[in-house]
C-alpha cells in the first residue's frame, strides 16, 4: 500500500504528516510507504497511491490536481493528533 | 539526527503582531538574525500562504512557517516566535495562532529526521499553550527537548 502526504512546497509540514502517519500505522499493526510531496508534484506522485494525506484547506487543490486518480483523500485537522490520523486511516482501511 | 540549533538570536517571546504577515516576517527576522537565512526568505515563507492557504496552520494555534529550499538559505535552521496576542491565519479548524516556528531547509529530503524529531516534541497535547507562555528560552528549548547546551 502507498500513501502520500502532500502539502504545498512538499517540505516541513507534509515530513510531519508524513512521521506522523508512520507513527499512526505502526500502532495500527498496518504496514505501507508513506511518501511525501509537494502539492505541484501531487498527481505523479499519486498515480500508484491508495490515499492522499492532506489538510482542509488544501483538500481541494489536492482533488483538482489529481483529477481522475481514485486515490482517496484524507483531511487533516491536526498533524501532531496520531489518533485523529489513525482513526481517519483505520476507517478508510477498515 | 539532532535538530539544528536554536540559539537565542532564534527565539523571540512575546511579540506583538497585527496580522499574520507581521508574525511570519518576525520568524523571518529571527532567521535572520541567527544566520539562517537573508531577508528575502520572509518573503517567500509569506508567499507560500499567499498561494497555497492556511495550511501551514498544523495545529491548533500552531503555524510552521517555510518555504522551499532556495539560495537566500544559508544553512537549515529552526526560529520559535511567541505571540503577545494570537491573529488568525485564515486556517478553518486551528485559528487563532499564538507560536509561529520558522523552518528554513537546504535540502528537501535531509529534512526528514530531524523534523521527526520536532514532530515527538509536538505530540505532546497542550505543548503549544506551555511554549506560549515560556517566559525565557531556556524554558522554551527544554520543552522542545533541546539539551540547552549552546541551544544545540
Amino acid at each position: 500500500m502507498k500513501i502520500v502526504a502532500v502539502c504545498g512546497v512538499g517540505i516541513g509540514t507534509s515530513a510531519i504528516l508524513k512521521v506522523n502517519a508512520e507513527r499512526a500505522l505502526d500502532r495500527l499493526g498496518l504496514s505501507a510507504d508513506v511518501d511525501a510531496s509537494d502539492l505541484p508534484g501531487i498527481a505523479a506522485a499519486a498515480a500508484d497511491a491508495q490515499i492522499i494525506l492532506t489538510s482542509t484547506e488544501l483538500s481541494s487543490a489536492v482533488r483538482h490536481a489529481v483529477g481522475r486518480n481514485h486515490a482517496e483523500i484524507i483531511e487533516v485537522s491536526n498533524y501532531f493528533d496520531v489518533e485523529e490520523i489513525g482513526a481517519k486511516l483505520e476507517t478508510s482501511l477498515g | 539526527m539532532i535538530l539544528p540549533p536554536l540559539p537565542d538570536d532564534a527565539i523571540l517571546l512575546g511579540v506583538h503582531v497585527d496580522d499574520w504577515r507581521a508574525a511570519v516576517r518576525e520568524a523571518g527576522r529571527a532567521l535572520v538574525r541567527s544566520g539562517s537565512t537573508r531577508s528575502e526568505y520572509a518573503d517567500r515563507m509569506i508567499a507560500v500562504i499567499e498561494e497555497f492557504g492556511a495550511y501551514v496552520v498544523i495545529a491548533p494555534g500552531l503555524a510552521l512557517a517555510h518555504a522551499r529550499p532556495g539560495p537566500d538559505v544559508r544553512r537549515e535552521g529552526l526560529a520559535v516566535v511567541t505571540l503577545a496576542e494570537p491573529v488568525p491565519f485564515g486556517h478553518p479548524h486551528n485559528d487563532p495562532v499564538r507560536v509561529v516556528v520558522g523552518l528554513a531547509v537546504s535540502n528537501a529530503e535531509e529534512h526528514v529526521a530531524w523534523v521527526a524529531k520536532l514532530a515527538n516534541a509536538f505530540n505532546d497535547r497542550g505543548i503549544v499553550g506551555r511554549i506560549a507562555r515560556a517566559e525565557t528560552p531556556e524554558e522554551l528549548r527544554a520543552l522542545l527537548g533541546f539539551d540547552d547546551r549552546a541551544g544545540a
